[in-house]
């Protein structure tokens, strides 16, 4: 998948990962993907909280090797 | 849609209760709420410059896994249980157990204080200090971080009264 802007949140926990998102998320303009790679596997549900609440879009959610990816589209 | 808004109350002066409020105040930020925090009591030990007050005690907190952050895996499994009466009486036992909780943070990929409390002032969460408190408790308007509103309890019911959360912690 294409994106603008990735972030390593690889080794952070709570809520460290959707803190720096958001962070660089406020860095992107509206449209722009940006890809997430965490290791906490509570990212799973929090990035999807975090698409609804905020209105991002979560394009993508996946796991592989203890490693989470997601991809969200800036509103 | 309105913007939501989280009031929080802070109340404890310990390490361990340092990380709920800047953890709920900055996550809530983050996803969009306006959030205030209400400093009172030993919870103004959490907005001083010095943290260094900040420590954990496993004295009387039975809910409190005592592991070594360091060692072979079976040795840090090991769960430490040392009765209160001996806690009490060896000189520095909060400093030490403060020391190791730093480090079991810092293995677990988890914020520091200082961290969380400056990624809650970039997100514009804003700090209230209880005015009574400080003055009861001998404390100095220099004592504390900048960009903090030193009030009273009416005027954190101003906010409180309207927001969505409101929380004591």
């Amino acid at each position: 998948m294409n994106f603008d802007k990735e972030l390593d949140a690889r080794g952070l926990n709570c809520p460290l990962p959707i803190l720096r998102s958001k962070k660089t998320l406020n860095e992107m303009t509206s449209g722009q993907v940006l890809k997430i790679i965490a290791t906490d596997p509570g990212s799973v549900k929090d990035f999807a909280a975090f698409a609804k609440q905020t209105g991002n879009e979560l394009l993508s959610s996946a796991e592989a090797g203890g490693e989470y990816t997601f991809f969200i589209k800036k509103k | 849609m309105e913007e939501k808004k989280l009031a929080i109350i802070a109340t404890k002066g310990t390490l361990d209760w340092a990380y709920p409020p800047f953890i709920l105040a900055s996550t809530a930020a983050a996803l969009g709420y306006e959030t205030q925090i209400f400093f009172t009591f030993y919870g103004l030990q959490l907005v001083r410059k010095d943290l260094g007050a900040l420590k954990v005690s496993p004295i009387a907190n039975p809910g409190m896994p005592m592991k070594m952050p360091f060692g072979p895996k079976w040795f840090r499994g090991i769960n430490w249980n040392i009765p209160n009466a001996l806690q009490c009486i060896i000189p520095g036992y909060e400093s030490v157990a403060t020391a190791l909780m730093k480090q079991t943070i810092a293995n677990n990929g988890v914020a520091t204080i200082p961290e969380l409390r400056e990624l809650c002032q970039e997100a514009e969460v804003k700090f209230l200090a209880c005015q009574m408190t400080v003055e009861l408790f001998g404390f100095d308007h220099a004592d504390f971080i900048d960009g903090i509103d030193y009030v009273g309890a009416a005027t954190f019911f101003e906010f409180a009264g309207d927001s969505d959360i409101c929380l004591f912690i």
